[in-house]
């Protein structure tokens, strides 16, 4: 219990440290991790990090043979892991520009070609006297729990490197990323502007390397920005959002493992991150799922509401004959289940519902004879229901062709959306066309 | 660089554009009149993007060179407006519509600089310009495929460009769009400015355009519409689909 709260307090320096170490790095990758989901080279990011497994091996093994026992110099080792993802981005670039396969063909093979090569020269490590103990493998899988100040302070310059260049480059990253013709065809320099990208994607790759290990980089790169997108419908926001979402996964992990003895920092970053982007596909802002079946739903209550009510309204006009439905009592006659069931292609369980609602909403009562009947207030959103759905329709015909642009909107919102002198003209159609046919008309006919 | 004339906004000599080893432009020679509205019109396949592309530099030419008043591309693209093709783009970007339009703006609000007041209201002009004022902040998946081509327009309008060169955008679009853009390329013209439009509809092509360029892989011919578009010439671009092309001769003899 009480580790717990000074975990919680992060009264424990090693823990504060590791924290500020993966937060930095969380941000980072969410915010580079954006651009690439935008520029759809999320995968990008895994050619990168998988790619720096050979460097990795190469540098280790190149400093052993000109000095032996620097080869666990975590700096040559950073820079072998850089230059190996450098190298296997350029030449997934080098395939791809042949244009004989596909991009993600391409990223595949060099991926698997690299991280192969990696785990051959990782045995040769292992095999040499001095290699087991080099500790490679946690560059694979990192080692959060064992960064050191001095780690930490290098992740925090690059961190706030990669961040600035971010923030001072981003309306350029931004066309970029949205429309590179274009871009190219104003004279911007775009291919000088992929490769500051790349080379971003590369700095977070090695970052993230000695935290949470280059397999789970990856994650940090995607994750966050995909959460992000289901909260914000700007660029600008969406990076930010994501670096918040990416910190936010890293302090859960660091926490989660503080609490847990022997729980890899690494891999709960990734679940962590993992359960943000699920919380965020169901209740994001923008796109959440949630709110779309909501959405969804309701429209459907709405649309079913107002199709009732204007069925009874024609029912009951109908039914008074060429009375003026202004002076009838509409409230007085009944209307059978049967007679809505023939007016619309509702199914049984379908019209049960909608009365059901309607009856909640007060607009229309279920009476002892079986029969409904509409209430005061019910009438009167009926005959509004009613009204609006026939000037609609004669917009449509008279004056659509027009203004396209204004068809997809709601019937019911309609005098919002037209100049009322056009709403006064559609009035005077509907009313023509009733004096015509004596019946007021429905337009289809 | 010497032969090509300042008066016009585009002049093209001997240029050949291939795939691969396909040959998908052939020494075309061109060059455009100042001022005008000119359709570029050819069968599917027939290299109108790729010449766009081409002379934009945006994809590679095996020979020729082009200039642009008179100078090479890279002195002059502030005064060249381009229109993609719709389709070029994933439109379910985060970005409204101002911001797509703003981007038209970035050469001149320069690296690195924020994008501040002054050039969004001049992006908002442009919306408006297109019809669109009401939808700036629309993100832009939630347009129309008309919408979002005025969009695109829009874009290309703010640069204050003095020629435009525009892929298809006419395809896909709405009856009211095609009126606005119609409606803009002759507010373009009369302000002096020249319009290359890559054009698939060869029955608006008279009413729309002062200039025609047959496009089939060559030059087939290009000058004033009036002379140019015959249904000879058509069938020389064409090949074999005859009964269109008769029908459109024939509209043109009634004209």
């Amino acid at each position: 219990m009480t580790n717990f709260v000074r975990v919680l307090l992060l009264q424990d320096y090693n823990t504060r440290l590791v924290l500020c170490g993966t937060l930095l790095f969380g941000a980072c990758g969410g915010v580079v991790g954006a651009f690439m989901l935008l520029r759809k080279k999320s995968l990008v990011g895994d050619v990168a990090s998988h790619a720096a497994l050979p460097g990795i091996g190469l540098a280790y093994l190149i400093m052993e043979s000109i000095s032996p026992g620097s080869g666990k110099s975590p700096v040559w080792l950073l820079l072998g892991a850089g230059a190996g993802s450098a190298a296997g981005l350029y030449c997934a670039g080098l395939i791809q520009r042949t244009r004989l396969i596909k991009e993600d063909a391409a990223l595949g093979i060099v991926l698997s070609v690299f991280f192969g090569f990696g785990i051959v020269l990782l045995s040769i490590v292992q095999s040499l006297p001095t290699g087991s103990a080099a500790g490679l493998s946690e560059f694979v899988f990192g080692k959060a729990a064992a960064l050191t100040a001095g780690d930490v302070a290098s992740i925090a310059v690059a961190s706030l490197i990669v961040l600035s260049v971010c923030a001072i480059a981003f309306k350029e990253l931004s066309l970029l990323c949205f429309d590179e013709a274009y871009a190219a065809a104003l004279g911007w320099p775009t291919r000088q502007l992929d490769l500051l990208l790349t080379s971003l994607v590369v700095a977070v790759t090695v970052i993230g390397m000695p935290s949470v290990g280059l397999l789970l980089v990856v994650a940090q790169l995607v994750i966050p920005p995909t959460a992000a997108r289901f909260w914000t419908d700007r660029h600008g926001a969406l990076t930010i959002v994501s670096g918040v979402l990416g910190a936010l996964s890293s302090a859960i992990g660091v926490v989660a493992s503080a609490l847990v003895p022997r729980l890899a920092a690494g891999a709960v970053i990734v679940l962590a991150g993992t359960g943000i982007f699920i919380v965020s596909m169901l209740f994001g802002t923008r796109r959440g799922v949630v709110w779309h079946w909501l959405g969804q739903f309701s429209a459907r209550r709405k649309i079913g509401q107002l199709d009732l009510l204007r069925t009874c309204f024609e029912i009951l006009e109908q039914s008074i004959g060429d009375a003026s439905p202004v002076e009838c009592d509409l409230t007085a006659i009944p209307i059978s289940r049967q007679q809505l069931l023939d007016a619309r292609t509702w199914t049984d369980a379908r019209l049960r519902n909608v009365l059901t609602a309607a009856q909640r909403d007060g607009s229309i009562r279920l009476d002892a004879d079986g029969n409904f009947r509409l209430t005061v207030e019910g009438t009167r959103l009926a005959r509004r229901a009613t009204r609006n759905h026939r000037l609609w329709e004669l917009y449509l015909i008279h004056f659509a062709q027009t203004a396209p642009s204004r068809v997809d909107r709601e019937a019911d919102e309609f005098e919002h959306v037209l100049e009322p002198d056009l709403v006064e003209q559609l009035e005077v159609l509907l009313e023509q066309d009733r004096v015509r046919a004596r019946v007021p008309v429905n337009p289809h006919a | 660089m010497s032969n090509h004339p300042e008066s016009s906004p585009l002049s093209i000599h001997d240029m050949t554009v291939a795939y691969q080893r396909r040959r998908v432009l052939w020494d075309v020679d061109y060059a455009a009149p100042a001022g005008k509205l000119t359709a570029i019109v050819g069968p599917n396949g027939a290299g109108k993007s790729t010449l766009i592309k081409a002379v934009l530099q945006l994809i590679p030419t095996a020979s020729g060179d082009v200039a642009f008043f008179g100078r090479p591309y890279r002195e002059q693209s502030g005064r060249i407006g381009y229109v993609p093709q719709r389709t070029s783009v994933d439109w379910d970007f985060p970005i409204d519509a101002l911001g797509v339009v703003t981007m038209g703006l970035y050469r001149k609000i320069g690296w690195f600089r924020p994008v501040t007041r002054k050039y969004r209201q001049q992006a908002l002009a442009a919306l408006e310009r297109v019809g669109l004022a009401e939808f700036a902040s629309r993100q832009i998946s939630q347009l129309s495929g008309g919408q979002q081509q005025r969009v695109f327009l829009a874009r290309a309008l703010v640069q204050d460009a003095d020629l435009y060169l525009m892929d298809e955008p006419f395809a896909g679009v709405d009856a009211a769009t095609e009126r606005a853009i119609v409606e803009l390329l002759r507010e373009l013209r009369s302000a002096g400015k020249t319009a290359l439009v890559v054009h698939h509809d060869l029955q608006t092509v008279a009413e729309y355009f002062d200039e025609v360029l047959l496009l089939n892989n060559r030059l087939i011919a290009s000058g004033p519409v009036e002379q140019v578009f015959t249904t000879e010439n058509l069938r020389r671009t064409y090949g074999g689909k005859l009964a269109l092309l008769d029908l459109v001769g024939s509209r043109m003899s009634t004209k």
